[in-house]
């Protein structure tokens, strides 16, 4: 189950200034450990102590917030696009 | 200049004063810092180079984050370039006051810009910081006044310019951002989504997006609201303001103004208590201050209030823990409400204002009633936008007499009018 993680570009002089990476995992939490797996220094950046999502980090699954689906537990479906990106924008 | 450094307002990482707007640490915002140690305490001397200055935001150029200092060849003819925001009116508005039961209101009309909100303000010092960090093109991500000011701007300083907003925005606000030749692209979707595309765009274009690259220079220009205030006030501090909040960068970066002039000794006593003011049916911030909540859960948007229909707002937690900290509030209103402010505002000051200005008032209605509001509390209703770029929300509110062109006609039709 190979899922296409888009990286912000905060973010990828942590991750070999890779703007994208393919990544198995079914749910987002499965998909995330193994990008942490890949790029271990992502973890802290993304993540919280508790392995919650920071307060300023946003993903999305196909367009939409996770936010408004299962969180973390959120279904993946193979060759599904996995958004990070910052919080801060807009307004 | 004293504009130092960005620093990030979670972990305080310093930055460069370049198109950044997060932090790579934490993903926390950055935002300017400044160093005013110069002026050593000269609260007169401020007072009189701010009072020297142009008629227009430039006058702050000294809490404003431009390396090179206003626009323009010298700070006298700052405002002849560009196309300068600010300086509106602030008004006293007592039959507003009268109606609520409250002492002392003034009407701050941010819709007396040139683009008829206070966005003017905003963008004014994001694209000029953009000019000077050597950007040919700017972009945003709108909810309809920011693209009204963009593409004019794009249009007074020869940019190229990128617009975007939601697909299904109001007529008004669509037809005032095109006719500045600007490319105006439509979202099929809520603004939360334009939002995502812009942050995803901007990652790969070499253009300034004012409120995601250029959001830490964006976001400073709103302070110029509350240094207008205070001036206006006769550099003093309200003890009330009640303001829109849809992201929360205007509600914040107000209290930030005001803290910043506190600070150098400019203005005396405590902030005010800061009230914020969204629609029922955008509420992230409002639900939040009700629940008891740190952060915001998203929304998806449904309110006449397009303006404010930010469902993920990103300064969300700060305008939480602002109007805590200063004995405020975040109130919601629904769309009946907002109608009917609207029609509040118009009828006791004259003043037309869009939804957004709807929903503010609305909220100082609802504090009135709720006995929120002391007595002797003078309070400042920050009013963004024009009502002429919402027209459907009032249509259908009042009666129109028409008739044929004669006496009789009149007469029969508005009965109760006295002939001499």
């Amino acid at each position: 189950m190979a899922v296409v993680v888009k990286i912000p570009t905060q973010l990828r002089a942590a991750a070999q200034g890779e703007a994208e990476t393919e990544v198995d995992g079914a749910t987002v939490q499965e998909v995330l450990e193994g990008l942490f797996e890949r790029f271990e220094e992502l973890r802290t950046r993304i993540s919280d102590d508790d392995g919650s999502l920071r307060r300023f980090v946003n993903v999305y699954v196909a367009g939409e917030d996770i936010r408004f689906l299962d969180g973390l537990a959120t279904p993946v479906a193979d060759g599904a696009e996995m958004t990070i990106l910052p919080a801060v924008a807009g307004g | 200049m004293a504009v130092t450094h960005l620093e990030c307002k979670e972990c305080k990482a310093q930055y460069p004063l370049e198109a950044l707007y997060v932090c790579e640490h934490c993903f926390g915002p950055l935002e300017v810092a400044y160093d005013h140690s110069a002026w050593n305490g000269d609260v007169a001397e401020v007072r009189r180079k701010i009072q020297g200055g142009p008629q227009n935001i430039w006058r702050y150029a000294d809490f404003l984050p431009l390396a090179g200092g206003p626009p323009g060849p010298s700070g006298r003819l700052a405002s002849r370039v560009g196309l300068p925001a600010g300086c509106t009116p602030l008004i006293r508005a007592d039959r507003l006051a009268e109606r609520l039961g409250l002492r002392e209101v003034w009407v701050k009309n941010d819709a007396a810009n040139p683009t008829h909100s206070f966005k003017d303000r905003v963008v004014s010092v994001a694209v000029t910081r953009a000019r000077e960090l050597g950007f040919q093109t700017i972009a945003c991500a709108s909810t309809g006044n920011l693209a009204n000011s963009v593409a004019a701007h794009g249009a007074a300083l020869g940019m190229e310019s990128y617009v975007f907003i939601p697909a299904d925005l109001e007529e008004q606000k669509v037809l005032a951002t095109g006719v500045y030749g600007t490319s105006l692209v439509g979202v099929e979707g809520s603004y939360d989504d334009v939002n995502r595309l812009c942050t995803e765009l901007c990652a790969d274009r070499d253009w300034a997006f004012v409120n995601i690259n250029l959001r830490p220079y964006y976001a400073e220009g709103s302070k110029t609201l509350a240094f207008e205030i205070a001036e206006q006030l006769g550099w003093e501090l309200p003890d009330r303001c009640v303001v829109p909040v849809a992201s929360g960068s205007l509600f914040t970066k107000i209290a930030r103004g005001f803290n910043e002039w506190r600070e150098l000794g400019l203005l005396d006593g405590p902030l005010p208590r800061m009230n914020g003011a969204q629609a029922d049916g955008c509420s992230p911030v409002a639900s939040a201050f009700a629940a008891g909540h740190d952060v915001c859960r998203p929304v998806k948007p449904r309110t006449i209030a397009k303006s404010l229909a930010i469902g993920n707002p990103a300064d969300g937690p700060y305008a939480l823990d602002l109007a805590r900290r200063t004995g405020g509030s975040v109130d919601s209103v629904s769309d009946e409400e907002i109608r009917a402010g609207i029609g509040l505002l118009a009828q006791t000051t004259g003043i037309f204002t869009e939804t957004a200005g709807g929903v503010t008032t609305a909220v100082l209605a609802k504090l009135a009633e709720r006995g929120d509001i002391d007595a002797d509390e003078r309070v400042v209703l920050v009013i963004t936008g024009e009502g002429l770029k919402t027209l459907d929300a009032v249509r259908g509110t009042f009666e129109t007499h028409t008739i044929e062109p004669t006496v009789e006609a009149f007469a029969a039709a508005v009965p109760g009018t006295v002939s001499v």
